[in-house]
């Protein structure tokens, strides 16, 4: 009876918590579209005279990055765009002429801004310089659509950071995929020796040996990619970079292949000694069973076994940090740099300033990729339940 | 006389109540902390300090909600921290305890010996995508860039690229060993790591920042007497009301030993 209550205490408790876990990702994932374009507490200001009134993302970036030069390419008069950031002040003037606890500061910002009619000065809010030649430029909310559709991710550009996560889950399905597919034909072969071929002895040390690939820690499959998988994926395609999609689905096909293994050979040999009898009493060799009667009856569950990889791959975080480039690129094919999801996530949160833009960001990132994983082991469960409704061919 | 002193100093701060001192913040000075620590540790009986990493902004977010006694920053306090700091009726002493020096690396096989800091940020903004512009052979330049966590880069990005983005898409690997290991093995490569870390399996080029008029190569000797440019000074903050607290530590870090070890790590010493 107590055993009974403090167990389903525990299962209660258990799911409690994952719910408000699942609450909390999304809760901090979607303030993300409650953000400013411009960095938090910051606005920028230009001279009264100055007839642009919004600047998007974008152009703030190539403004600041000296790409955009002039004031005709954004919207205003044939002038030469003049940057100022905000601790130039402190070049001009000394602490002492700023005032005690910098009250003088607004006044002087104002200043050197109704001085110079093509400025736009990158400034805290919190010292926002007022009088009448200084102009507040607008600043919008990021827009959903600029995070799922924009196509760089350049979280710590100053004053207008760039999250559009397009490369990134490219990156992160492009990696997955790519990985299942090497990894389902050799972990495919491999069940079907176990659970068809191998005698007892072989199969005990064979499995042994695969649960042995799961145990090692993701980081030192990492090393491993990047020590010797790297230089040969370069030497061998002739490619400047090592660092590639393809290295990372190689690693990944190896962590898969455990999940795949096991999985495809609980599924063989799941298939019931009569209809293995049938075939063979009806003339078939022991090939010709496996190939038309064994892997076709488990057809549910090899496919299981593919959706579960890609689980596992799409998720995997250290390995792929390693061996990618982490280049935020979209990628146009297998052989450059890419950056998944979780490795993002893994690099960045350390330094996102907790409530921050690109800290939401980063827990936006989080939701879509629980929403992946979620979807695939949905359709895996729903996939291998299948096996189990349809008996027979 | 130097030990009755210690005996007294020691006794003053038991008697204070304060002998454990936290410091977090930059991985990049947590091997110089920790060895610090270690040491000083030995030397004075009865005292703890306890030093984790996690990064400058842990470091400094760490000081702010009063987690840490020092946060330890690989680059200086930003505006809005002291700004954080102030309203929350806290001032940040500042304590310069070594200095950094970052050099540029390159492949063992690249002919290219100097780069301006012009020519610098031109490769790593995107502007300069080929060896030869820059005086080597026909190949595609890999610029290889440290994680957006780091204090190495945004370093890097405030000093040699002017406050300047890095090229979208750039290449970022997670720690310095990771930058390397891929700079000695892809020939087009480029990238920056600490001093510490050079070894035979890179090159490091000398950097000139006044146009191309002179070149320095990075040594501990040219970062010494200031005409290697690109370095940096590793920071101590702490608050002016645990002053007594953190004092003898820090005074042990300034002193001949402490920068002697700050040398043994790989760092500059501050005199």
């Amino acid at each position: 009876m107590v055993v009974k209550s403090v167990l389903s205490l525990s299962g209660a408790i258990t799911t409690i918590a994952i719910v408000l876990i699942v609450l909390f990702l999304f809760k901090e994932g979607f303030g993300l579209f409650g953000s400013p374009t411009i960095e938090k507490g910051y606005a920028l200001f230009v001279n009264a005279s100055n007839e642009v009134k919004t600047l998007n993302a974008e152009q703030v970036k190539q403004i600041f990055d000296e790409q955009i030069t002039s004031w005709k390419d954004v919207g205003g008069k044939d002038d030469e765009i003049m940057l100022f950031r905000f601790e130039e002040i402190f070049n001009l003037y000394s602490d002492e002429e700023l005032g005690e606890n910098y009250s003088l500061l607004p006044d002087k910002l104002a200043e050197v801004i109704t001085e110079n009619p093509n400025i736009v000065a990158f400034l805290p809010n919190k010292y926002s310089p007022t009088a009448s030649q200084v102009k507040k430029l607008e600043d919008k909310n990021i827009a959903s659509s600029d995070f799922f559709f924009g196509r760089e991710w350049i979280p710590t550009a100053t004053p207008s950071p760039l999250f559009g996560m397009l490369p990134l889950i490219l990156g992160t399905l492009l990696v997955s995929l790519v990985a299942v597919m090497i990894a389902l034909p050799i972990g495919l072969g491999v069940a079907i020796y176990l659970s068809e071929l191998a005698n007892e002895k072989v199969r005990k040390v064979l499995k042994s040996v695969v649960e042995l690939l799961a145990g090692i820690p993701s980081v030192v499959y990492g090393f491993f990619g990047l020590v010797v998988l790297v230089p040969i994926v370069q030497s061998v395609f002739g490619l400047s970079v090592g660092e590639t999609a393809f290295t990372a689905s190689l690693i990944l096909a190896i962590m898969a292949l455990p999940t795949i293994i096991s999985v495809a050979e609980d599924a063989l040999r799941n298939t019931p000694l009569v209809m293995r009898e049938a075939s063979l009493a009806l003339g078939a060799t022991k090939w010709q069973t496996i190939y038309k009667v064994v892997v076709p009856y488990s057809k549910s569950g090899i496919l299981a076994a593919a959706v579960l990889g890609i689980g596992r791959a799409v998720g995997e975080t250290m390995a792929v940090l390693m061996v990618s480039g982490n280049a935020a690129a979209i990628p146009h094919s297998l052989f450059e740099p890419v950056r998944t999801i979780p490795a993002t996530i893994a690099a960045e949160l350390g330094e996102a300033p907790s409530g921050g833009t690109h800290y939401q960001a980063l827990f936006m990132l989080g939701c879509i990729l629980f929403v992946i994983t979620t979807l695939v082991s949905i359709s895996a469960e729903i996939i291998s339940k299948k096996q189990h409704t349809t008996k027979g061919l | 006389m130097k030990k009755s002193i210690l005996i007294a100093v020691t006794l003053l701060t038991l008697a204070m109540g304060a002998d454990a001192q936290r410091i977090k913040g930059s991985d990049t000075s947590l091997p110089l902390s920790q060895k610090e620590a270690e040491e000083y540790m030995k030397a004075n009986t009865g005292k703890t300090v306890s030093v984790t990493g996690g990064g400058s902004g842990v470091g400094i977010s760490a000081l702010l909600a009063g987690t840490t006694d020092i946060a330890q920053s690989s680059r200086k306090i930003k505006f809005d921290e002291k700004q954080k700091l102030q309203e929350a009726g806290k001032t940040a002493n500042e304590v310069i305890i070594a200095y950094d020096a970052l050099a540029v690396v390159v492949n063992p096989a690249n002919k290219v010996v100097n780069l301006t800091r012009e020519q610098l940020e031109g490769i790593f903004t995107g502007k300069i995508t080929n060896w030869k512009q820059v005086g080597g052979d026909d190949l595609a330049i890999v610029p290889y860039s440290r994680e957006t966590s780091s204090g190495t880069y945004e370093f890097f990005k405030e000093h040699v690229m002017k406050n300047k983005n890095y090229k979208s898409g750039i290449m970022s690997m997670p720690a310095t060993g990771a930058i390397i290991q891929s700079v000695s093995q892809t020939k087009g490569a480029i990238g920056y790591v600490g001093l510490a870390y050079l070894n035979n399996s890179v090159k490091a080029v000398k950097v000139s920042y006044n146009k191309g008029k002179t070149y320095t190569e990075p040594s501990v000797a040219n970062a010494k007497n200031k005409t290697y440019p690109i370095v940096r000074p590793l920071y101590y903050y702490y608050e002016s009301k645990s002053k007594s607290k953190v004092q003898s530590f820090i005074d042990y870090i300034l002193s001949d030993k402490g920068q002697q070890i700050v040398t043994e790590v790989g760092f500059i010493t501050i005199k």
